[in-house]
């Protein structure tokens, strides 16, 4: 893609530092920030800092997404998101006086030389935010480590079984430590591509739920999203520094994810405003009150939140445990028997009653 | 020219012995008298990327999602991939395409 014209007006590009921060006028700028109404641009490092909390601040402002004295649990995984989130919170919460009780939480998925490294930076955190900390194991709520999984069923749909166990580990381990709130690191880069993802499964429940700032609030604890709008560029930028503590999961390579995410970077250089646009259309999308959506039940098995009779992580680890692990997995490719497109859907009707329920992905946000 | 390189969010991965940081001698491209970040790109995807250069360049850019800072500067506000590299010039490639 040609880049030279992107910005037009200057031709012969300048090197860097010629161009002075829009918001203090005074150093040199060191970020574009993506286009969006509000954001000044280009601006330096120090302002950067400033209005990117602010940002945060405002966003957690206009939803009311806290009240004060609540016990507010950190999904915190040591990656670049939930590091940052983690940091951004109790800086905020001790500059505009919230009266939060903010907790880290994390999950041991069992994935070594993953997890390992990555725990390392939360013990870190608890210690530099002092951040009060609590990790439960994957070994412990389901007796499977993801590396368990993995030799199971291979690197296909590991992050599937990661993604429905962590999200009940979470709640779990949130209830533990009596937190009235979750909140996780997720962007607005992640929820564009949720968004799209949802789309393109023709997952209605889910599209009218994944653009919610909170969410779970009939249910005993609400989550929250306080980057919702908040562009990852400017997450893996603001802790530049200590990027190097940063771990990646060595199983993610081979996450559907990877797919719509690229599209959704694509979609950016061409105009950086789009993931914002995505969120706005997944916003406002109006599901007609006639369509009939999955009720929202109780797993008969673990009493988790399921709109089936068993949850999802049930499902999985049933299938884990009776030496089928691709139970539960997906609509095709459900076996050697791939062909058995009748024999699928007839199973997926028995357990069914609406039509929508069928077409679930198997991320949950 | 002298240039110091870090590479990060994953894409040391693709390097030899997933070294972060690579001290490099670059010699401008055939017929220019300067490194410009278009031609760092080639240099490195033929001198260091070990594999799935896919990963790292897309067409004769970095891929979408991989940030690039000259000097702690974003490369968008150096000219993008005709900014021209200077003697002792540290560039950062990081990559937001992977878990967090």
């Amino acid at each position: 893609m040609d880049s030279s014209s992107a910005d037009g007006a200057r031709l012969p590009p300048s090197r860097a530092g010629s161009r002075l921060c829009v918001r203090c006028g005074e150093r040199k700028a060191a970020l574009k920030r993506p286009k969006t109404l509000e954001q000044v641009s280009p601006i330096c490092r120090e302002c950067f800092y400033v209005v990117f909390e602010d940002e945060i601040h405002q966003t957690i402002v206009d939803n009311t997404l806290f009240k004060a004295g609540e016990r507010v649990a950190i999904g915190a995984s040591g990656g670049k998101d939930s590091t940052v989130l983690a940091y951004v919170l109790s800086e905020l919460n001790r500059r505009h006086n919230y009266g939060l009780d903010l907790f880290l939480l994390s999950v041991d998925e069992g994935i070594t030389g993953y997890r390992d490294d990555s725990l390392e930076t939360v013990k870190r955190n608890e210690i530099q935010y002092g951040l009060p900390l609590k990790i439960v194991s994957y070994k412990d709520l389901y007796g499977w480590t993801m590396d368990d999984i993995v030799k199971a069923i291979g690197l296909k749909n590991n992050c599937t079984f990661c993604g429905v166990f962590r999200r009940q580990a979470l709640d779990r381990g949130a209830a533990l430590l009596k937190a009235d709130k979750i909140v996780t690191g997720h962007n607005a880069d992640d929820i564009a591509e949720t968004v799209l993802l949802n789309i393109l499964r023709g997952d209605i429940a889910r599209l009218s739920r994944c653009t919610f700032i909170t969410t779970g609030e009939d249910g005993p604890i609400p989550r929250c999203k306080p980057f919702k709008y908040t562009y990852e560029k400017e997450i893996v930028i603001y802790p530049l520094y200590e990027i190097s503590h940063i771990s990646v999961c060595i199983y993610s390579p081979n996450a559907y994810r990877g797919f719509a995410r690229e599209f959704i970077k694509d979609l950016e250089r061409m105009r950086p405003r789009a993931i914002l646009d995505i969120i706005k259309s997944g916003e406002n999308f109006r599901i007609s009150t006639t369509t009939r959506m999955p009720e929202q039940g109780t797993c008969e098995r673990c009493g988790y939140i399921s709109s089936q009779k068993l949850c999802k992580a049930c499902v999985l680890l049933d299938g884990l445990n009776r030496g089928l692990p691709k139970l539960g997995i997906g609509r095709t490719k459900a076996g050697p028997g791939a062909d058995g497109d009748g024999k699928q859907r007839a199973k997926g009707s028995e357990r069914n009653t609406s039509s929508l329920q069928g077409k679930h992905g198997n991320f949950d946000f | 020219m002298h240039l110091t390189l870090e590479f990060g969010g994953g894409l040391e991965l693709l390097l030899e012995n997933s070294t972060k940081v690579h001290k490099v001698e670059v010699p401008p491209q055939d017929g220019e008298n300067m490194v410009t970040m278009k031609g760092l790109l080639s240099w490195v995807k033929a001198n260091l990327i070990k594999e799935r250069p896919e990963m790292f360049v897309k067409g004769d850019s970095v891929r979408p999602g991989v940030l690039a800072l000259i000097n702690d500067c974003d490369w968008e506000l150096c000219g993008g991939l005709d900014a021209e590299l200077e003697e002792k010039d540290v560039v950062v490639f990081i990559s937001t395409l992977h878990g967090g």
